[in-house]
């Protein structure tokens, strides 16, 4: 390919701004046709502003946008649309009860009538020349993840689409998936056609990219050949600095007993067995991992000990107290805190920062005047969580929900380790956040740890579970298939537990 | 025999405004906008009707602008509703009680007036010399037959047209179909006023042809019944005609049952009643067949927020 070539999409000196933040700062954006351009950036970075923009959903406060070589302003969805740009949104926009075709042909101008034969066909020429399969008569809610996301991309290309932006496009899906996606993209990009990849996952991009543009704070940091640069490279970019991959882990002598299990029972939501003879216990200064494949009881088990759900059978004890089927109140005056997997149940969106920061103790004393909030003190509270956890938030006041996802986790983990828990309970502590998150928030557990308290970690993530902890119990269909050390660990073995085929005797809770 | 025959006689036209009024919401609904001012939108449309036929004789020009009384009224609904995005319950309850209320004083001078003009009744050609049935199930006056000819032609316009679908998505999920460039606030608007034109039709039909009289809030809670009839309808307009017939007949019950000494106040509460176990009935089904309500039903559409 020469140097001459003329990009098929030149963004130059974007710019963005939304109350309080500078989303995007003078952006410079150029893709070649034919190849796969990665947007490489941590949350909140603006790779999805910038396509939004390029998308026609927001208007750049500054900047110039060329298409072809030819100077556009893109009104809407739909003037990109006629511009030969598809996107493709990391939450699919399907509408869920309606069929394949329906979904594809909605809103396209044209007969009065569903041409149904037309579009059927070329649905079909559509699946054939990309490997895209799916059937079009099948409503959306029955398909899968990747499916659905096989229909956004014919749904784009129906659309004349040569331009597809795809929005962080493997966070839905299984590995297997991920490499369906990725065959289908290099064809599309065979074909001539170019495609923008916002991700946040470094092996991706390395996997799939031809070149690779990072942002960071809404800047452009760098523009590269994925051929001529390498992992580390791009995380220090993304980052700002050297990221550990490997995480030091200090020895620790293990106090006395936290968290005593002893044949846990409980019922899922249908009302079905979720949990069934568990039993564990957790020391002073000891990391448990939970491994297990997502639904085999892991929520069932955290929220049964945390007082959201009654065990029908069985004890839970914290530090020598009886906490089975206690009320939640009664158990965080254990110092027992938790951490649910899905964030926002434990939050409240439309709240400020630093109301959710009190949500758990404005009962304090500390904070009370009489029958009035003492706001002087809960504020400086809140002034003082916000700068020890690091929270990027443009002020206390904000309402949480216009915070990135990785700065909600830190205002969640604020809130329930700065009170020093005895116990911590942290599922999916980092579920949908990027490199500088999970880094923070790992070394945040492992102080946790160091600190003395006992954690109780829930995660679907292999490598996480064996990075942190110091032993694995390994769930299947609700019962512990073994506990094992996290070093010198047997994958295969965990592999084979994880899926039930390998159960190790379990030693007996009065050891 | 005759007995059943004769119910069902009087079934049909007794159903037939619930059955206007249901075939309207039910597209407003599926546009994702609940309608509560449905009673008050027919009584307009009684009122505006036998005012127009009293004085011009015209009933085909009562039934058009008692349509656009009960348009009227929905697109100040769909104002309220869609560009300020206010409680649609409330904008909808409120509707409803300025609908009673104008329609009250405009037909202060009504009240006791007999109807000279109306329609008449129309044969169907060979179907209506059916001896004993041909009579009685195919001689009725031409709004009845508008009704029926209404509920396929919806549905298919519902289910087999682009405009069809572009309705369904912006009731299931507007993002979508904003995202698609379907303008979400012109299919509501569309929807909520198609749903007032047929509603001021269900009253002009009340007051111009079954009546036909003015009695002051004379759709005695039909409006209501429009709108549980919808959920029974499941938001469809096929199981609308069954609905709205079915509760035409307990309707008409009301009155064939009180020459057999049953209390007429306990007899007035019968559609409600059935309306109650209706809705529990279909709640159930609805579960059942997993359609529910359009998943964006009383929600405000604004572009997305950051």
């Amino acid at each position: 390919m020469s140097e001459e070539v003329i990009p098929v999409v030149s963004m130059r000196g974007i710019e963005k701004r939304f109350p309080g933040v500078l989303a995007n700062d003078r952006v410079d954006f150029e893709v070649r046709p034919g190849e796969i351009h990665a947007l490489l950036g941590e949350n909140g970075a603006g790779k999805t502003t910038l396509m939004n923009i390029l998308y026609g959903i927001y208007q750049p406060d500054g900047g110039e946008i060329l298409i072809r070589g030819e100077s556009v302003v893109i009104h809407s969805p739909r003037e990109a649309i006629e511009l030969g740009i598809g996107m493709v949104h990391q939450h699919f926009r399907l509408v869920t009860s309606h069929s394949v075709a329906e979904n594809i042909v909605l809103g396209l101008p044209g007969n009065l009538f569903f041409p149904e034969q037309a579009a059927r066909e070329k649905i079909e020429e559509f699946s054939d020349r990309y490997n895209l399969t799916v059937d079009p008569e099948a409503r959306i809610w029955q398909l899968s993840a990747g499916e659905q996301q096989r229909v956004e991309i014919i749904k784009a290309l129906y659309r004349g689409a040569e331009i597809l932006i795809m929005d962080e496009p493997t966070s839905m899906l299984t590995p297997g998936e991920v490499e369906d996606l990725f065959t289908v993209l290099r064809r599309m990009a065979n074909e001539g056609n170019t495609i923008i990849f916002i991700s946040h996952k470094l092996d991706e991009v390395m996997a799939v990219s031809d070149r690779v543009t990072v942002l960071r704070q809404g800047r452009v940091e760098a523009t590269l050949e994925t051929a001529q640069t390498e992992k580390r490279e791009l995380a220090r970019l993304m980052v700002g600095r050297e990221v550990l991959f490997r995480i030091e882990k200090n020895e620790i002598k293990l106090g006395e007993e936290v968290l005593r299990i002893e044949g846990l029972h409980a019922l899922n939501d249908k009302g079905l067995p979720a949990i069934s003879g568990v039993s564990l216990r957790i020391a002073r200064g000891e990391i448990l991992g939970i491994a297990g494949v997502a639904g085999n009881g892991q929520r069932e088990l955290v929220e049964t000990i945390a007082g959201l759900r009654p065990a029908t059978g069985g004890h839970i004890f914290v530090s020598g107290h009886e906490i089975t089927s206690r009320s939640p109140r009664e158990i965080i005056e254990k110092d027992v805190c938790f951490v649910p997997g899905e964030r926002l149940t434990a939050l409240v969106p439309e709240m400020s920062v630093t109301e959710n920061l009190i949500l758990k103790t404005y009962r304090d004393q500390r904070f009370i005047r009489g029958l009035f909030f003492n706001t002087r003190e809960i504020n400086s509270h809140a002034d003082d969580l916000i700068e020890r956890y690091a929270v990027t938030t443009p002020t206390r006041d904000t309402p949480l929900k216009l915070l990135s996802g990785g700065n909600i986790q830190r205002v969640m983990l604020a809130r329930e380790t700065s009170g020093k828990p005895a116990l911590l309970i942290a599922a999916h502590p980092t579920s949908g956040l990027d490199v500088g998150a999970i880094e923070y928030i790992w070394q945040l557990l492992l102080k946790e740890r160091e600190r003395g308290t006992a954690v109780l970690l829930v995660s679907e993530d292999l490598e996480e579970a064996l990075t942190l902890s110091d032993r694995i119990a390994v769930i299947f269909e609700g019962e512990l298939m073994g506990i094992v050390p996290s070093v010198d660990t047997d994958l295969e073995e965990i592999g084979l537990m994880m899926a039930g085929a390998h159960r190790l005797p379990v030693p007996e809770a009065g050891e | 025999m005759q007995f059943i025959l004769s119910a069902l006689r009087a079934a049909i036209p007794a159903g037939t405004p619930l059955l206007f009024g249901t075939l309207g919401e039910v597209y407003t609904e599926r546009s994702g906008v609940l309608n509560l001012g449905i009673e008050g939108m027919m009584i307009m449309g009684s009122v505006t009707a036998f005012g127009v036929a009293h004085t011009t004789g015209n009933v085909w020009l009562a039934i058009l602008l008692a349509a656009l009384a009960g348009g009227l009224l929905a697109l100040l609904h769909a104002f309220a509703s869609i560009t300020l995005k206010v409680n649609q319950v409330v904008s909808g309850l409120a509707i409803t009680m300025l609908g009673l209320g104008v329609s009250g004083m405009m037909g202060k001078r009504y009240i006791g007036q007999p109807l000279d003009a109306g329609f008449t009744a129309v044969d169907i050609p060979l179907l209506s010399d059916i001896p004993i049935f041909g009579p009685l199930l195919f001689q009725f006056d031409p709004l009845v037959y508008l009704a029926i000819l209404l509920v396929p032609l919806l549905w298919f316009v519902l289910y087999r047209t682009r405009w069809g679908l572009s309705l369904r998505s912006v009731g299931e999920s507007p993002a979508t179909a904003d995202a698609l460039g379907v303008n979400v606030v012109a299919v509501r608007y569309g929807a909520v006023f198609f749903g007032g034109l047929l509603a001021g039709v269900g009253g002009a039909y009340l007051s111009v042809v079954y009546a036909p009289a003015w009695i002051e809030g004379m759709t005695a809670g039909a409006g209501w019944i429009v709108i549980a009839l919808t959920i029974f309808a499941m938001w469809d307009p096929l199981r609308a005609l069954l609905g709205a017939y079915l509760f035409g007949g307990v309707r008409v019950l009301q009155y064939r049952l009180q020459p057999l000494g049953i209390s007429p106040n306990l007899l007035a509460m019968l559609p409600f009643i059935f309306t109650i176990l209706v809705l529990v009935a279909s709640a159930g089904e609805a579960m059942r067949r997993r359609i529910g309500a359009p998943a964006a039903l009383m929600q405000p559409y604004t572009r997305e927020e950051r």
